[in-house]
């Protein structure tokens, strides 16, 4: 068992396991996440990152263990249940995963005009008010297929937002952009950590997103947390297995399958 | 010796995966019934994607199948030597009790059924499922839902439709290509005419409407992988939605029609 687990964390994983098929994905994993903090999940691809992340919204159930949001275990509720727990989340997924039947604003609001608790008026002002936050207010008329890489993950950023979550998810949130755009969404990330006040947790493999992002880094190694330290406490560990993944060197005890 | 006996056995332990996953998910659809009043946009909107933008090609094999129905009925009618005056009653009774609902429900199939699987696939591989779930949206009540609804009113709309233009496709080729006058073949067919059968028939095409929508949806959820696990599950489901409507269409023949 790893010492990262505490039963007073605001998200936390306890003794969680996942396997699918016959591959053990998730092997006793804890994790704890203070209300506030700004983790990164780091790891190679297949490690069950992004496994990991879908535990705490329960889109994915665990086969044993606990997930535990603010005292309250999630691990077998109801989906009607899950409805309140899940509005405390806002994600992002690795793809965006916008709607491709509706434009920019209808996939902003979409959340809001479910949840049936605002008129059509507020559910406007609402999305403006993120996709501002974004910058991308000119976009809201447009169909998500007129989208570039970086715009589709900022209207995600802006749906995940606009029910004032009070956690975010991120997974992969600069996967498949380039520098430049990626730094921009690294930024927003920060600002929006920032000004909203939440406690986030991103999965990435990008090093300089992840420094940029995190208060803590948790690296995941075949199902199980290897390390978890400030981002200084990572560039300065011995772990050879962090420091092989850190520094991108193909040579290590990582070996790629 | 052993390979296939194990290779059965693990098709065995898919099907019923498969059977039960469908039950669960017929379960879950009623069960999401009961908000169906917050989906009502949602449902009009697949009573046209799924109902309305059928009704070009339910005309097109419809006209068709009256045709060749009133066709082969004639030569058979030669064959044997009965009269052409029965031609009404043939293509009539055909058409309403099982050419209508059996060959549009296969068409729907085809065209709807492989539709959803598709949508629905390619939403589940992209993750746009996940992202319903995590804005507290049941992909049950928002997507499931509507597309069964829609099925299992529309099919059997399409197929009273389907009824009335393939008796016209009848009574076409009869006046102008057996020579049987359209008093004559509609007499035949007033004389026929059965609420009970056209009851029966609507009834087969609703529980076809249902097979189509659930398994359309059972397989898209069910996907995995990219385009390609959205093509296998699409055919998949074509294939088992087709296969299941004529299972079924069996089964109701023994039990409406008994000898």
């Amino acid at each position: 068992m790893n010492d990262t687990s505490t039963h007073s964390g605001f998200l936390v994983a306890e003794q969680v396991c996942k396997q699918f098929g016959s591959q053990v994905v998730l092997d006793h994993i804890d994790l704890s996440i203070d209300k506030g903090e700004a983790v990164v999940i780091i790891g190679q691809s297949g490690t069950g990152k992004s496994v990991l992340l879908k535990h705490f919204m329960r889109l994915i159930k665990p086969d044993s263990g606990r997930i535990l949001i603010d005292g309250q275990d999630i691990a077998d509720l109801s989906f009607d249940d899950l409805v309140p727990v899940r509005r405390r989340f806002g994600m992002l997924f690795q793809s965006a995963a916008l709607f491709d039947s509706m434009a920019v604003g209808e996939n902003v609001g979409l959340g809001l005009k479910e949840a049936g608790e605002m008129s059509r008026d507020e559910i406007h002002d609402a999305v403006i008010e993120k996709l501002e936050m974004v910058g991308l207010t000119d976009a809201i008329e447009k169909m998500p297929s007129e989208l570039s890489g970086g715009m589709r993950k900022r209207v995600g950023l802006a749906r995940a937002i606009a029910g004032n979550p009070e956690i975010l998810l991120y997974d992969e949130p600069t996967t498949g952009l380039d520098p430049i755009t990626a730094d921009v969404i690294n930024d927003l990330i920060v600002d929006l950590n920032e000004k909203l006040h939440v406690t986030s947790v991103a999965v990435t493999h990008d090093m300089t997103s992840a420094f940029k992002i995190a208060d803590r880094i948790v690296m995941l190694y075949r199902g199980k947390v290897e390390f978890a330290g400030t981002p200084d406490e990572i560039r300065s560990c011995d772990n050879e297995v962090v420091q092989q993944f850190v520094s991108g060197q193909a040579d290590g005890p990582i070996q790629v399958r | 010796m052993v390979r296939p006996i194990r290779s059965l056995g693990r098709q065995g332990i898919t099907l019923v995966n498969a059977f039960g996953g469908m039950a669960i998910l017929l379960a879950q659809f009623v069960y999401s019934l009961r908000k169906i009043h917050r989906s009502l946009p949602l449902i009009i909107e697949q009573f046209y994607q799924l109902g309305v933008r059928s009704l070009p090609l339910i005309l097109v094999i419809s006209i068709f199948v009256g045709a060749v129905s009133a066709w082969q009925a004639a030569y058979q009618f030669k064959f044997i030597g009965a009269p052409l005056r029965f031609l009404g009653q043939a293509v009539g009774k055909a058409t309403v009790i099982e050419l209508a609902p059996v060959l549009s429900a296969l068409v729907y199939a085809g065209r709807v059924g492989a539709g959803i699987t598709a949508e629905l696939g390619t939403m589940k591989v992209t993750e746009q499922i996940d992202a319903l779930e995590s804005l507290g949206i049941s992909p049950v009540r928002y997507l499931v839902m509507p597309r069964i609804v829609a099925c299992l009113i529309m099919v059997p709309l399409l197929v009273t439709f389907a009824n009335f233009v393939a008796i016209m496709g009848g009574l076409v080729v009869s006046v102008m290509g057996v020579n049987v006058s359209s008093e004559t073949f509609l007499f035949g067919f007033r004389d026929s005419f059965k609420l009970t059968d056209f009851l029966a028939g609507l009834t087969k095409a609703g529980v076809f409407g249902l097979l189509i929508g659930l398994v359309g949806c059972y397989e898209g959820f069910r996907t995995t992988g990219g385009a390609e696990g959205v093509g296998m599950s699409t055919t998949t489901s074509v294939v088992t939605s087709s296969v299941l409507i004529l299972v079924f269409n069996f089964v109701f023949a023994m039990i409406l029609f008994r000898l």
